[in-house]
This record gives C-alpha cells, sequence and structure tokens, in this order.
C-alpha cells in the first residue's frame, strides 16, 4: 500500500497548495486594479479625507504581503471581515446562508447522481435501442438549456399554471426539515436536469469504452451470463471513471446553484454574491469566492483520489 | 479518390434527422444575425407603444416592459448575442489552441509552466470567477469579453493539447524533427491537420458554453448592459410577466436554448463520425 | 439439434461465410470454407493478415466479433449446430467445452481480480467444478505448464506478472474446464522468440496430455509445423491448400504455399569488410540512458560502406536505443558516434542540415511514419525541397523517378493518401521518403517486422537493390534471425544493452558463440516439424550438463 499512500499523500499536498494559490489570486485581484477602487466606489463623495478613510477601513495602508498574511490569519480564525454594505460581520452573513446553499446543492446530487449512473449504465447496456436514442435526444437537449431557462420553465409550468410547488422560496433556519424539501423541489428539479444530463452522457460514454475492453470480450468467451460479466468484470474497472464523472459534476453543481438562487430567490450564497456583485461589496464577493472555490477544489481532490484508490494497478502494485 | 466535396456530400446523406434539424436552425440563426437590420419591423430601442402590450398583429410578441417591440428585440438579440459570444470564442479559441500546440510540441518546461498555470485557473470555478473579476473591473462589453475568453481558453488549451499529445509521439512527428524542421512547421503542417476533427467539434462545444456563460451574466444585469437587446437580460426584465401566465420572457430563453441544442446535435453527429469506433 | 450422422468428427464446418461492416455496408470476409477436426487432432490454420483466420477460430465457438457476423453455413460442434444455435447454448459451451486463448495475455486478464479467482471462474460457473477444487486444479496446471512458483503465482494480479507467464496462465484458465477443443489465437507472436519456446512446450505438453483437440492459428509457417497435426492455408478468406504437415511441407501444391515455404531462402551474398577504410559510421564506446538509468553500455561497432550491419536482440535490449542515440534523439553520457571519422554532435538540434541529410531512418510502422493528411507527393516532395532545394519541374521529375525506384508507378500513386495504401506500399513511400534526401547511411529500425513475411521479403529485395545502386550502408535493426541470415553482412548482437557478440555474418551463425547467443539461434523456428522436439531434448542434456539457458522472461 505504500506507493498509493504516497500518491494520496502528494494528492493532498497539491491540492493545499492549489488552495493557497487561489486565496493568493483572490486576494491580488483586488490589488492589481486599474486606478483606486475607493475612488470608484466612493464615486461622488471621494474627497481626500473620505478616501484615506476608507482605505484604513479596508485596510489598504497596510503593506500587501502583511495584509494577505493576516487575511488568511481572520479567516483561519473563522473572522471573513465586514460587509462593506451592510457593514455586518461577513461570517454570521454567510453561514445561514452556506447552509442553505448545501442544502440544495446536496438535495439536486442526492437525486441526480443515482439516477444519472442508472440511466448511463442503461443505456451503455442496451446501446442504440429506441431507449438509448431517446434518453441520448432529451439529455442532449438538457445540457444545451440555459438554467433560467428550464427553472422559468418548471415556475410556468407548477408554479404558476398548475399551483404545485412555490415560485419563490422562503426558506429560515426554523423550517422544519421536509417542509424545505417540498419548497426546494423546483429548484433541485432544475438542476438536477442539467446535472443528471452531463453525468448519464459521461456515464454512458465511460461505460461503453469499458465494454470494448478485450478482457470483457473473454469473459464472453469463457461462457459468462451477461449479468455476472457487468457486476464482476465491468464494474470494478468502472468504479474509477465513474467516481471521476460524479465528482466533475458536483463541481458544476457548485456553479450552477448561483442562476437558480436568483431565480427562485432562495436565500443562498450564490444570491448574495450576485447582489453583492452589483453593490460592489468586496469582501463579501471575495469571502463568497474563497467559499466556492474551496468546494471546487475540495471536491476535485476527492475525485482525485478516491480515482486513485479504486483502480486496481495501483492498489496492488509490483 | 473521392473529392472533398463528394465526400462532404455522402457525409450529409448519412447523417440523422437531428443534426439536419441542427444545421437548419444554425443556418437560420446566422441568417437572421447577419440581416437584423433588414427582417425586424421596428428599432432595436424604438418605443413603439406601452408597456406590456399583449401579443398583436402589429406586435406579434407583444411589448416589453418599456414599450418596445419584443419581436425586432429577438431579432437584434440575435445578432448581439451570438455575435458577441462568437468574437468572445475565437478568441478564447484562439489564446488555447495556440497555447495547447505549443505546450504539446515543446513539452518541457514550457508545457510545465502552461499546464500548471492552466491548472490553477481552472482550479476556480468559472462563473464566479468570472464574476469577481468583473466586480472589480467594471462590467462593460470588452470586459466581459476578455474575462469570459480568457476563462474559457483554459479549456480549449486542455483539450488541443491531449490531442496534440496524441500526434507528437506519431513516428512522422519525430521524422519531420529529425529532419530538421522548425516549430511552425511541424505545429502547423504536421499536426494541426491531424487535429482540426476534434478542434471544430470542441469550437462548437465551447461557442455553446460562452454563448450560455454571456447570457447567464446578462442575465444577472452583469453582461451586456440596456439598452442593447440581449436574450439574457430580456428574460430578467420580463420576469414579472411569467407570474401573470404569460410566457412572453420565456421566449428569448427559448431562443438561447433551441441555439444551444442544434449545435450540440450538430457536433455531437460530428464526433460520432468521426471518431467511428465505440458509440 | 443432433441431425448428421456421428463420423467422430468433434467439429464440422461447412460453406462458412462470415460478414464484415464497413462503410458502404456489410462485405463478405470469408467465402465459404470448410474444416473438418476429430477428436484430440490439432489443425494449424496459417495465412497472412486479413486471410480471415481469427475470424474463423472465432466462428468455432459461435462467436462473431462486434462488426462481423456469421452470415452462411453449419457450424457443428458434436453434433450441435452453433451458428444459429440461442445464446443459452452457445454460452452454455464456450469456456467449458471449447476454449479460448488470445493473442494478448495482458489484455485478455481483468485487471482488477486475481489470475486465480479468473481461472476458477469458468468451472465455477459451468459447474463443472466447486471453488476449493478448482483452485488446487489451479495449481497443479500452473505447475504442469512450467510456471514459476505454482502455488503462490495464481495469487498475483495479472500486471504483476511478465508476458510469456500470462501466456502460460492463460493457456491454463482455458484447460480449466478440460474442455474438447481449445482454439489458440496467435498465443506466442507477441513474445520474444526465447520465451516462445517455453510456451510452445508447455502448450504442447498439454494439449497431449489431455487429449484435447486445438486449432492453432499463427501467421509463422515455423511455428505452426511444431504443433499442428495438420494445416490449413488460408488467403483471402479462401482455403488454399489443405493437408497433414510433413505431406505439406515436404511438397507443397499449391504456388502460394511454396512462397510460404520460400519465405526464408533468400540471401544475400556477403560483403566482406574492406581493410583500412574509414568506417561511414562510428558507433564507440557509447553509454547512454534516460536519467539516472544506463541502457547502453560501452556499446561499439562500425558500418562501413555498401555494407549491411544487422542489430539483433530482443526486447529490452537496447537495439533502438542504439538507434535514437546515432540520430541524436537521445543524448550520449560517455563515448561518440562519429561519422566518416569525424565525431557528430550529440544533439540533433545542433547538427547542420546536410549532417542530418546524410543520416536517414526507416520506421517500423508505417502507419505512424506517415502524416495521414500527406499525399505521397508531399511526402517525398518535402526532403526533394528541403535538402536538395528541388522546384516546380524538377521537383516533379525526380519524385517520379523515385517511385519508379520503389517499383510503384508514379501516375496512379503520385495523388494518394497513406489511407488508401496497402502496408507494403506504405513501407515504400517511406523507403523513397529515405531516398529523396540523398543519403548515405538509413537506419532501419524493424521495417519488415510488423509486414507479412512475402510483402517482408519484397521489400528486403528492394533495399538490397536500392543498396546496390546507390552504395547505401544500412543499419539494420531486428529481432528477426531470419532476417538477418538474408541481408547482413555483419551481426552485432545485443543482450541488456551491451554487445554481446559481433561478427561476419557466416562466422555468427556457426559455433562456438557466446550463450546468450546460442540461445538466440538454437530459438528461431525451422520448418521441420521435430525441430522443436530435439531442441528441447538437446537443452535437456545441457540442464543435465549443468549448463542451463534461461530466457530473459521467465
Amino acid at each position: 500500500m505504500g506507493p498509493i499512500l504516497k500518491m494520496v499523500a502528494q494528492r493532498l499536498a497539491l491540492g493545499l497548495l492549489t488552495l493557497f494559490v487561489v486565496s493568493l489570486i483572490i486576494f491580488l485581484s483586488v490589488e492589481m486594479l486599474p486606478g483606486d477602487i475607493t475612488e470608484a466606489i466612493l464615486g461622488q463623495g471621494a474627497t481626500p479625507e473620505t478616501v484615506a478613510a476608507f482605505r484604513r477601513e479596508l485596510g489598504l495602508d497596510v503593506p500587501a504581503h502583511l495584509r494577505y498574511l493576516a487575511w488568511l490569519g481572520d479567516i483561519a480564525q473563522g473572522d471573513l471581515g465586514r460587509s462593506l454594505a451592510s457593514k455586518r460581520d461577513i461570517a454570521e452573513l454567510i453561514g445561514v446562508r452556506l447552509n442553505n446553499t448545501l442544502f440544495l446543492a446536496g438535495l439536486a446530487a442526492a437525486i441526480a447522481v443515482p439516477l444519472a449512473v442508472t440511466l448511463g449504465l442503461l443505456a451503455a447496456l442496451y446501446r442504440n435501442s429506441w431507449f438509448d436514442r431517446g434518453i441520448n435526444l432529451v439529455t442532449l437537449s438538457s445540457i444545451s438549456f440555459p438554467e433560467f431557462f428550464i427553472a422559468y420553465a418548471l415556475i410556468f409550468l407548477f408554479a404558476v399554471t398548475w399551483d404545485w410547488f412555490p415560485s419563490i422560496v422562503n426558506v429560515t433556519p426554523d423550517t422544519p426539515f421536509w417542509e424545505r424539501v417540498y419548497r426546494c423541489i423546483l429548484p433541485a428539479v432544475t438542476l438536477t436536469l442539467v446535472t443528471t444530463a452531463h453525468m448519464m452522457r459521461m456515464t454512458r460514454a465511460a461505460i461503453i469504452n469499458l465494454m470494448a475492453s478485450p478482457y470483457i470480450e473473454m469473459a464472453r468467451l469463457k461462457g459468462l451470463s451477461s449479468s455476472r460479466i457487468i457486476v464482476r468484470h465491468a464494474l470494478p474497472n468502472a468504479l474509477s471513471p465513474i467516481i471521476n464523472v460524479i465528482a466533475i459534476n458536483l463541481a458544476y453543481l457548485v456553479v450552477g446553484v448561483v442562476l437558480v438562487e436568483v431565480v427562485f430567490v432562495y436565500p443562498g450564497l450564490g444570491q448574495l454574491m450576485i447582489d453583492s456583485v452589483s453593490k460592489r461589496d468586496i469582501p463579501v464577493v471575495q469571502a463568497a469566492c474563497l467559499i466556492f472555490a474551496v468546494t471546487y477544489i475540495l471536491l476535485n481532490l476527492l475525485a482525485d483520489i478516491l480515482s486513485i484508490l479504486s483502480n486496481p494497478r495501483l492498489l496492488h502494485p509490483r | 479518390m473521392a473529392t472533398a466535396a463528394q465526400n462532404s456530400l455522402r457525409l450529409l446523406g448519412r447523417s440523422p434527422w437531428s443534426a439536419r434539424f441542427g444545421m437548419l436552425i444554425i443556418l437560420i440563426y446566422v441568417v437572421t444575425a447577419l440581416g437584423a437590420p433588414l427582417i425586424a419591423p421596428y428599432g432595436e430601442t424604438e418605443i413603439v407603444g406601452i408597456e406590456y402590450e399583449p401579443w398583436s398583429e402589429v406586435y406579434p410578441l407583444g411589448t416589453d416592459n418599456l414599450g418596445r417591440d419584443m419581436l425586432s428585440r429577438i431579432i437584434y438579440g440575435a445578432r448581439n448575442t451570438v455575435g458577441v459570444a462568437f468574437a468572445t470564442t475565437m478568441l478564447a479559441f484562439l489564446i488555447g489552441s495556440i497555447a495547447g500546440l505549443l505546450a504539446a510540441t515543446l513539452r518541457g518546461w514550457a508545457d510545465q509552466l502552461l499546464s500548471r498555470i492552466v491548472d490553477v485557473m481552472m482550479a476556480i470555478p468559472p462563473l464566479v470567477f468570472a464574476l469577481l473579476i468583473l466586480t472589480i473591473v467594471g462590467t462593460n462589453l470588452i470586459n466581459m469579453i476578455l474575462v469570459i475568453a480568457v476563462l474559457d481558453s483554459t479549456r480549449v488549451f486542455r483539450l488541443t493539447r491531449a490531442v496534440a499529445m496524441n500526434v507528437v509521439v506519431m513516428d512522422y512527428v519525430e521524422a519531420a524533427r529529425l529532419r530538421g524542421e522548425g516549430l511552425w512547421w511541424i505545429m502547423s503542417r504536421e499536426i494541426l491537420p491531424n487535429i482540426s476533427a476534434p478542434l471544430a467539434a470542441e469550437f462548437g462545444l465551447r461557442f455553446c458554453f460562452v454563448f450560455l456563460t454571456i447570457s447567464a451574466l446578462s442575465f444577472l444585469g452583469l453582461g451586456l448592459q440596456p439598452p442593447t437587446a440581449d436574450w439574457g437580460s430580456m428574460v430578467r426584465d420580463n420576469a414579472t410577466l411569467i407570474s401573470y401566465g404569460d410566457i412572453t420572457p420565456v421566449i428569448p430563453a427559448a431562443a438561447i436554448a433551441l441555439l444551444t441544442v442544434a449545435i450540440n446535435f450538430v457536433v455531437d453527429w460530428f464526433l460520432h463520425e468521426t471518431s467511428g469506433l465505440k458509440e | 439439434m443432433t441431425s448428421a450422422p456421428d463420423d467422430g468428427l468433434l467439429l464440422r464446418i461447412r460453406g462458412l461465410k462470415i460478414e464484415g461492416q464497413t462503410e458502404e455496408g456489410w462485405a463478405e470476409i470469408v467465402h465459404g470454407v470448410d474444416l473438418d477436426l476429430k477428436r484430440g487432432e490439432v489443425l494449424g490454420l496459417i495465412g497472412e493478415s486479413g486471410a480471415g483466420k481469427s475470424t474463423i477460430g472465432l466462428a468455432a465457438m459461435g462467436f462473431a466479433r462486434d462488426g462481423c457476423r456469421l452470415s452462411a453455413g453449419t457450424i457443428e460442434f458434436d453434433g450441435r449446430e452453433l451458428r444459429e444455435a440461442s445464446a443459452g447454448t452457445t454460452r452454455e459451451l464456450r469456456g467449458n467445452r471449447i476454449a479460448y486463448v488470445a493473442q494478448s495475455a495482458a489484455a485478455a486478464f481483468n485487471p482488477a481480480h486475481r489470475l486465480i479467482d479468473q481461472y476458477s471462474e469458468a468451472p465455477v460457473q459451468h459447474g463443472v467444478m466447486g471453488r476449493a477444487e478448482a483452485e488446487s486444479d489451479a495449481i497443479s496446471l500452473f505447475e504442469r505448464l512450467h510456471l514459476p512458483d505454482p502455488e503462490t503465482i495464481g495469487f498475483r494480479y495479472p500486471h504483476q506478472v511478465s508476458g510469456g507467464q500470462l501466456q502460460r496462465a492463460m493457456t491454463a484458465m482455458a484447460m480449466s474446464c478440460r474442455p474438447d477443443l481449445i482454439i489458440f489465437d496467435e498465443p506466442t507472436t507477441a513474445l520474444d522468440v526465447t520465451t516462445q519456446i517455453e510456451v510452445l512446450a508447455a502448450i504442447r505438453d498439454a494439449v497431449e496430455q489431455f487429449g484435447t483437440a486445438a486449432i492453432y492459428i499463427t501467421h509463422d509457417l515455423a511455428v505452426v509445423a511444431q504443433m499442428a497435426d495438420r494445416i490449413m492455408v488460408l488467403r483471402h478468406g479462401l482455403l488454399v491448400e489443405e493437408g497433414e504437415t510433413r505431406d505439406l511441407l515436404a511438397e507443397p501444391q499449391e504456388e502460394y504455399t511454396r512462397d510460404l515455404l520460400e519465405v526464408r531462402s533468400f540471401q544475400v551474398k556477403e560483403r566482406p569488410r574492406p581493410v583500412g577504410e574509414t568506417p561511414v559510421l562510428e558507433v564507440r564506446g557509447v553509454t547512454a540512458g534516460y536519467g539516472k538509468t544506463m541502457i547502453l553500455h560501452d556499446v561499439s561497432f562500425q558500418i562501413h560502406r555498401q555494407r549491411t550491419v544487422a542489430v539483433v536482440g530482443e526486447s529490452g535490449s537496447g537495439k533502438s536505443t542504439v538507434a535514437r542515440v546515432i540520430t541524436g534523439l537521445l543524448p550520449i553520457r560517455e563515448g561518440s558516434v562519429l561519422y566518416k571519422g569525424e565525431p557528430m554532435p550529440g544533439r540533433f538540434t545542433q547538427r547542420n542540415k546536410d549532417q542530418l541529410r546524410r543520416l536517414q531512418m526507416i520506421y517500423q510502422m508505417a502507419d505512424t511514419a506517415l502524416n495521414p493528411k500527406q499525399r505521397v507527393r508531399d511526402v517525398i516532395g518535402r526532403p526533394l525541397e528541403f535538402y536538395l532545394g528541388l522546384t516546380g519541374a524538377k521537383k516533379r521529375e525526380r519524385l517520379r523517378a523515385l517511385l519508379d525506384m520503389i517499383e510503384m508507378e508514379p501516375d496512379e500513386y503520385i495523388d494518394r493518401l497513406p489511407g488508401e495504401l496497402s502496408g507494403g506500399q506504405k513501407q515504400r513511400i517511406c523507403i523513397a521518403r529515405a531516398l529523396a534526401a540523398e543519403p548515405e547511411v538509413i537506419l532501419c529500425d524493424e521495417v519488415t517486422s510488423a509486414l507479412d513475411p512475402l510483402v517482408a521479403e519484397e521489400i528486403l529485395k528492394l533495399l538490397d537493390r536500392l543498396q546496390n545502386e546507390f552504395s547505401l550502408s544500412y543499419m539494420f535493426i531486428t529481432h528477426d534471425l531470419a532476417t538477418v541470415r538474408a541481408i547482413a553482412d555483419e551481426v552485432v548482437v545485443m543482450h541488456r544493452g551491451k554487445v554481446v557478440e559481433s561478427g561476419p555474418r557466416t562466422e555468427m551463425f556457426k559455433p562456438p558463440h557466446h550463450d546468450y547467443t546460442d540461445l538466440l539461434l538454437s530459438s528461431v523456428p525451422e520448418m521441420d516439424p521435430d525441430w522443436l522436439d530435439h531442441l528441447l531434448a538437446e537443452r535437456e542434456e545441457m540442464a543435465k550438463q549443468g549448463r542451463v539457458l534461461k530466457a530473459a522472461d521467465n
């Protein structure tokens, strides 16, 4: 198991490094402004005194590298700074919203992953049948639609025409679990539709590729039953590519959440980010960006590591 | 020994209805985009009536939130949205493919450097990154095109590098190197012709992605600014109509969806044809 | 459905037609073949690529690959018709009564499961044996097939085991249900010559001991002569000739069969080494490798004008690495490469156009050596432009002359793409490309190894003609001693990166030798059906005397 642990450790180290570099980029992106941002934000009210005061408030009077370290240090302690617009503590602001976003993403993932993998598997096994071609067409269309199109179409049908679900999703920390699920159905379905489509197509492609392997042909020549071939011969080798596919799509999900939250006015991190962008509330945008990036990187890292762990050649080296 | 034209015709003859449907749609969009001023009944920003008029003979799709003709704005939207997306994709492609070719051909430190940079850039979700940068530099058209093009070029880089790597290990490339051929010759005459098919397919896919991203940004109010007719912002501006059971705002969104679907159908078929084997 | 009278035939195929799928639809690739096989008999199916032998072999199990279908004819195994049988019937027979041994064992084993699990799978699933019994049976078969550590090797994963061992493990797996028929599909083609012997011996032993019938598919007549009782010669999906092994080899009836037999008879007269002349190319004390691992150790040899030096070795010997060093693709750690007595820059990037021009290389796989998007005109035209500065009419003229030289009609081929050429034709184009530069030395890296024997022969003859006409020097890298015997003036034997022995051809083929050369020479199959027996007996004798010759991969 030695070399495997080494590979996993290497990946973790790389992931950590990427996190640092990304945090640096997020931090520096503010630095690389053409012109002075404080003047841009203050606009008309920019007198030398207000500019200086603002700069001090933003901490811009301290040299960059010290600021970066201080920033990192604060984050480590859970202090993400203050919002420019509302003066509130960002960590507090984000906390609830992050929960909401994770809930929504989690709900969508819980539906999408099993659905997509099963459909992908079936489509690959019954390749070129009507089932397969039909699914291919539907998913091809699905991945082409912008999320807001699907969202509004669903709202039009299920919230306006038939009043089954709410079109504006309002959840608070007190909302009971199943009530939450009910209210989140439309946004979750929106997210699911797109992600499932991607995942299903990739799973199908991975399995078809696998089924063309010589050892699958050998299994058929040994007179084994189809189910045995799929379960014992194809699946163990399919784990690695499928896990990869799932992780990549979970990462897509993290981003897709943003649009969906806006359409359904869902109190999540995505909506907060968009609001802050239009108000140019930089600290909030930075913090939200960092959180999204961290999640994205962690998911990709997880995919990488799981992929390594499920590769038989690496599990049992020479 | 059939000519290229004969081969293309034969290829078209074998295409499934989905691909043909796609090609037709694309053609319609291109014509609309190019001929917008000639086709649209009213001006792009012309206020012709009262707000939110229902569908009528004069205004086939009614008017929008400021009293402008929806149909005309949708037609102009083709030019704006599709045009900007196309320009952005071209830029992304130019950057990404050249970088990818260089990385695959030069290998060594050039490859390592470019790949690491791209790895880091891709570690941040694109929409989020775009939002961050746009917050800071401001949301005007040029900025948006540049930001999206640079972010998207990373994916083009990855693909170009991957397919070029498969070609670079071929003996004929080594033979060219041993002959003493220069970098430019090897990239353009030995490698490029052999990766043109996957690159063409990727162009289609990238266009779709860029197109959707620009629409999404516009929808969020951060993309093309008013009064330019743009499908994304048109959806947002008229969204309230949906709660009244009027489907009009969904139409620009459907226009976006239709083009993307069409391109995906064509690209899917194209990939199927060129890869041959496993599908 | 048992209808035909039982005439003791295990397998009876009549009028078998197989179709393959192309862009334009289904095309027939096997045009009505008959085949008889008795119990316990070994039948050799021999033919060049495209003859249809693999497809027919699989058809004997009622199996057609994706993109193929068994369109007509009857396939009767032990009285049961297979071509139109239900999936259940064929599944019952496969692995159980009829087994298959693939060409590449590495690809045929599932990387996720241990060898012993894959062995036991067939007997357990077909209800022939229980799990425990199957495992102990595995160990005894591994032993019988001379696998090292038979008790423990089964618990390894496929990628942890070498190629020759995997091939034997696959043979064992095929025998797990004690089938009536085993189909061997080119089992030793991918192996080194020295490893091949062990596998051939193992297969023959096992088949004899269990009285299994076998169909042995190969393109190598010498190999099939050792293994088969009867031989069927196939070409383009049709039977050419069939007969008892000894009869067929002694008195072939058809011209095609005769051609196949004579394939090793072409031989160039040896040219003596010129005295006192500076060698055109010399490799002196070269040590080279990648990173910290050195692949070549103190390699030296010389190539003189209008002579062919054959560099022989098996996989891992370093022979291809020598070519990379000479062309300047791999930097030298120690030693030098000299051209006409003058040392050449170590990297090709440091060499000038003229230096590059004088040394040309031809590759093993013409498929990857030619840019699929470039026409013949451009492939051969480029060196003319680049090195000799020819353009316009002069270039066209020279182009046509070159095509004539490689015996390809200019008008017909000048505009073709590589995809429109056969394997032999592509290799000729590669030769023309090398000639266009007007070189002094041509490095031929296994240029005939990927070609069918008859085509390969033609290429060798062409190279010989060209050598005489243009006073070319060749460095011929190969693993095939028959080729060496055909065209070499001088032979350099390599093993594990060192030159083991070198000298003029005739001397090399006469004993006494270095041990490794001995092993190599003796491992080349001869057309004599008794060759394998003699060799094994000889080696047993030597083993008793304490001299053990082991192949690198065992």
